[in-house]
């Protein structure tokens, strides 16, 4: 009787007037909203704020005139970014890095927990994690600092190539053909025992059994691995490859604006880098900069967007 | 005796691995303790290097995996570099400010989000995951920094950047898995919103909250790009700010001209921190990333 009257009165609660539902809602829930009151101002402040701020990208920004008084100019900035004699670089080396990440850092982390997971001695597997992990907790600026040093003209990199493939002594950094390589292997260097923390996790959660079963059925180590761990592993690795794209056009240009020289612009310097040195650097015009920091940005999101309707069609593992 | 001997043989046979296995088993071990190798060595150098005496390392060339006629020289003049020890005292003030009030804002903004029966509850969630996907970018941030007045201060470095979109979706996941009855029944002893969320939930979900914590320290430790930005002031110089002068300009800037081995030495001194908390709160953060692998 009690349950049935309580329905009645949430279906009439549900189609009462918007006004009173909007007082009812804030009679009961007003605490909740004043406690979010503050993380609403952040966000309006320090994320939508620059989103808003994109209209100067539309104008010849001057600090001094402020937002609303600087002169509108329509498009004129994006259609300077387009015919910009870098962006054909820019875009060529922003692929290059983004694709060579996606190619070589990100699997790099699933072979690496694969292989972990497939130790034998509980010890070492322990001991190559702990290992692994400690490259993500030195500084960028200090990763760096110890590339610098590795290529340099005597360094310990430069050396052993030379000796092994009779490569030229230089100092690498000012090679614009090795930059890439450089920014690749470090990067894997630096992450890759972090990234596969989280394939070891899903691959930990694979019911033992499967295998049980398998080598019932004569399956040996290859086939276990191709037809049970990978396909488990799956619905993680195409999460992680969605938040991977998304970032695609984001590549790390800290570590590029501490890696590059003016000599190897020709392939390190990306987007963001430009975004920066137009901004704060060199010839600098904020309206330029931030037209081009918006197409980094919808590139961005258009590719997160898409990538995620793609996958979601394909085997329903999406973020939204 | 023979009894024995006839378990160990049947224990043997059982244990019988294929030859393939057994050789894919052998190639996996090698492969790992080589990883382990090409990640150690680097930083084996920078170690020996720091030991080493500046003018014998100048002409060596090559790794070195023992100090070169060892002395302390190096950590001698880093110690006396006061701008070494400013850029620690103003990086120890953001990582340990700036963490508490990330947690602060990060807890109450996961529990609004987590609860229910709101009629803002979809606008909140759609208006946090958004901003995560999408940004203003980096002249515009710089502005409204410098509109709202912390250009040139400490702050800057810690408010702006209070909340991590990706942090909190892990934390309000983390949230959403606590039982509604546990909420309702403290509800119905009188506790309000704060009670609730930090007497209640914030200890239930403890490991989420201390790798989140750990996320947030790391990312103040190792940011430099907005101090580079927005600190003009040597005296608030944090110490990824120091270590870029020290490290990076010195190649290529006659101003900060610095032997290798002082670097080396800087590095030492700036890194071992951080690897001495590394070991206790690993099984923090690989228990802890397993929330966050479930989907935003």
């Amino acid at each position: 009787m009690t349950t049935v009257a309580r329905k009645k009165n949430q279906a009439a609660r549900r189609h009462l007037p918007l006004g009173a539902r909007i007082r009812r809602d804030i009679t009961k829930n007003w605490k909740l909203y004043c406690m979010f009151l503050p993380i609403l101002a952040y966000f309006l402040i320090f994320k939508y704020g620059p989103m808003a701020g994109l209209v100067i990208s539309f104008q010849d920004f001057k600090a001094a005139r402020g937002v609303m008084g600087s002169k509108w100019v329509g498009v004129k900035h994006f259609i300077n970014f387009f015919n910009d004699p870098f962006l054909p670089r820019l875009l060529r080396n922003t692929l290059t890095i983004a694709l060579s990440t996606l190619v070589f850092s990100f699997p790099s982390a699933i072979v690496l927990a694969l292989l972990i997971n497939e130790l034998r001695s509980r010890k070492m597997s322990r001991t190559v994690q702990t290992i692994s992990y400690i490259p993500h907790f030195i500084s960028t600026v200090v990763v760096c600092g110890i590339i610098r040093d590795l290529v340099s003209r005597t360094g310990g990199v430069t050396m052993l190539l030379s000796a092994i493939f009779g490569m030229p002594v230089t100092n690498m950094l000012y090679e614009p053909n090795y930059f890439v390589p450089i920014y690749i292997i470090s990067d894997i260097w630096s992450n890759i025992g972090w990234n596969s923390i989280v394939y070891l996790s899903a691959l930990t959660a694979i019911d033992q059994e499967l295998y049980e079963a398998a080598k019932v059925d004569g399956a040996n180590k290859w086939h276990q691995i191709t037809h049970i761990t990978i396909p488990c592993l799956v619905p993680t690795i195409v999460i992680m490859f969605i938040l991977k794209v998304g970032k695609m056009f984001d590549v790390g240009y800290e570590k590029i604006m501490l890696l590059y020289t003016p000599l190897t612009y020709e392939t390190a310097d990306v987007i963001n880098t430009y975004v920066y040195r137009r901004g704060f650097a060199e010839n600098v015009n904020f309206s330029y900069s931030t037209a081009v920091g918006f197409f980094n940005s919808a590139v961005c999101f258009l590719l997160v967007f898409f990538t995620n309707k793609i996958t979601s069609r394909l085997g329903g593992n999406s973020l939204w | 005796m023979t009894d024995l001997s006839k378990q160990k043989k049947r224990l043997k046979a059982s244990i019988q691995i294929p030859l393939g296995e057994r050789i894919f088993y052998l190639a996996d071990d090698a492969l790992m303790i080589f990883l382990c190798v090409l990640i150690l060595v680097p930083l084996i150098h920078v170690v020996a290097g720091s030991f080493s005496d500046g003018m014998s390392y100048m002409t060596h060339s090559g790794l070195l995996l023992w100090p070169l006629s060892p002395t302390l020289d190096a950590y001698r003049s880093v110690i006396h570099n006061q701008n070494i020890w400013t850029g620690y005292g103003n990086t120890l003030f953001i990582v340990i400010v700036g963490t508490v009030l990330d947690m602060l804002c990060s807890l109450v903004a996961a529990y609004v989000l987590s609860r229910k029966n709101y009629m803002l509850k979809k606008f909140f969630n759609l208006m946090v995951v958004f901003s995560m996907y999408f940004s203003g970018g980096m002249i515009p941030f710089f502005l409204v920094v410098k509109g709202v007045g912390l250009y040139k201060s400490i702050w800057s470095l810690i408010i702006p950047s209070l909340i991590n979109v990706f942090n909190l979706v892990i934390v309000r996941t983390a949230m959403t898995g606590v039982p509604d009855s546990l909420e309702e029944s403290a509800q119905l002893d009188g506790a309000g919103h704060f009670t609730i969320l930090f007497r209640i939930i914030t200890p239930l979900i403890l490991p989420s909250v201390a790798v989140v914590a750990l996320y947030y320290a790391v990312a103040h430790w190792n940011s430099w790009f907005n101090a580079m930005l927005f600190i003009k002031d040597r005296k608030y110089y944090p110490l990824q700010l120091v270590l870029r002068e020290i490290l990076i300009l010195s190649d290529t800037d006659e101003d900060f001209t610095m032997s290798e081995t002082i670097q080396f030495a800087t590095i030492v001194v700036a890194t071992i921190p951080i690897l001495c908390v590394y070991p206790f709160i690993q099984r923090y953060f690989v228990k802890g990333i397993m929330v966050g692998a479930v989907k935003g």
